[in-house]
């Protein structure tokens, strides 16, 4: 990853597809972390999350995801959105992301993410969306640095 | 190992500010020259716990820390409790003096980190010559805002939770998992409404742009450091900062975000040594 790389830079679509295919893992990795899904324990909400080629509606309840399936869907509903451009969360799921890409709203700082709708079940869950959009930097998709 | 004590010393102090008595939390170890260390807004001065105990600064300098009003062991003003908290310019200003006239330090240097860098700047403008050195981390005249404070302090958000939340993306990733976790837990034991008092003055009251030109480092040498994973106080707010102070020393800090001291003190001291050691050189020629 290059870490001066942005949304300018515009990548190939096999790349893309890369970043949609790793932030679908996201329910499996969740699904394996009971201290994650703990601090999600109040939590349930719709909402739209994941890249912006591609970005899902997201099924929140009691801190597990119950459903997760690609936008647009036909008079869906969502309280709020986080979508990146897919170099975002690539940079953000690094072992060691560059300075400036790793954080959520270090993103949309740099314009490389917006955050938009109601933003109380984002705000009052901060670390639980932090940590719930790193997860695929576990499995090494983002690489080493 | 049980039963091995530190040997930090903390007692209070009281300190005239603003025509009321504060009863004022203070650690502190070592003797030499007296540096006085400024914690970040919304926690509290246990930030300094390792330079606190390094045993070569211990020999050269004393190491103190204080909680300001309304953090820590600090309590608010007993006038204050009913009143929103808002620090302002002139209140840190005239707290940091205070405290250094009740404790009858001679020039100290004074470090401060975040708002504390900020209010260094303003010290270097107003009061060098009370200085030995002004030391700033996550320092700058001004940076642009990321979030609105107003999530800070409502009912319907945990005040400590979110604090936390946020500022741990200013934490550099792979630092050490146990000076994470205590840094943020310093952000989640915060009062309610006294980190967004804070950035009062980091946001609104200390705009200090167009000011820091005024600095005259041969009075008091200014030395600014910042971390790389600062994205709050970015490396090119301090460089533009420095920039504009002729003979301001700038460093930027790798492996390092907001919280240089206590987010990964190993990786911090190899920054600082240098520093403390030109400012102890300064004083034998």
């Amino acid at each position: 990853m290059n870490p001066d790389a942005t949304s300018t830079d515009r990548p190939s679509v096999a790349f893309d597809n890369q970043v949609v295919e790793a932030f679908k893992t996201i329910p499996e990795l969740l699904s394996r972390d009971e201290k994650l899904i703990g601090r999600g324990r109040w939590l349930d909400v719709e909402c739209l999350l994941g890249p912006t080629v591609q970005p899902f509606h997201v099924t929140i309840r009691s801190g597990r995801i119950l459903d997760m399936t690609p936008a647009p869907v036909l008079m869906r509903s969502w309280r709020f959105a986080y979508r990146a451009t897919p170099a975002a969360y690539r940079a953000y799921w690094q072992a060691m992301p560059p300075p400036g890409w790793h954080d959520l709203l270090a993103l949309t700082k740099r314009g490389e993410a917006t955050l938009e709708g109601d933003l109380h079940p984002f705000m009052s869950h901060l670390q639980y969306f932090k940590d719930l959009l790193a997860l695929p930097r576990r499995s090494g998709f983002g690489g080493a640095s | 190992m049980s039963g091995f004590v530190e040997s930090i010393v903390g007692r209070y102090v009281h300190v005239e500010i603003d025509g009321e008595i504060n009863r004022i939390y203070f650690e502190e170890n070592g003797s030499g020259i007296p540096l006085v260390c400024l914690h970040t807004a919304g926690s509290d001065a246990r930030q300094w716990r390792h330079l606190l105990v390094d045993e070569e600064f211990t020999k050269q300098f004393r190491i103190i820390a204080f909680d300001m009003p309304w953090h820590g062991k600090s309590n608010p003003p007993d006038s204050q409790y009913d009143n929103e908290y808002r620090l302002t310019t002139a209140t840190y200003t005239a707290t940091i003096r205070a405290f250094c006239e009740a404790l009858k330090l001679d020039r100290p240097v004074v470090m401060g980190c975040s708002i504390g860098g900020r209010i260094v700047l303003n010290l270097a403008i107003s009061h060098a010559s009370e200085f030995r050195a002004l030391i700033g981390l996550e320092a700058a005249d001004f940076q642009q805002p990321w979030y609105d404070t107003a999530w800070l302090n409502r009912p319907d958000v945990h005040g400590g939770e979110v604090c936390a939340a946020l500022v741990s993306g200013l934490i550099a990733p792979n630092g050490p998992a146990t000076a994470r976790d205590e840094t943020l837990w310093g952000y989640k034991q915060g009062g309610p409404g006294i980190f967004k008092g804070d950035l009062y003055f980091y946001r609104v009251d200390g705009d200090l742009r167009g000011r820091v030109g005024q600095i005259d480092v041969r009075q008091c040498p200014l030395y600014l450091l910042t971390g790389e994973y600062d994205f709050s106080c970015t490396p090119e707010d301090t460089l533009r900062t420095a920039a504009s102070i002729p003979g301001a020393k700038a460093t930027i800090m790798e492996r390092l975000g907001h919280f240089p001291m206590s987010e990964n003190p190993a990786q911090f001291r190899a920054s600082i040594a240098p520093v403390l050691q030109e400012i102890l050189s300064g004083q034998n020629t």
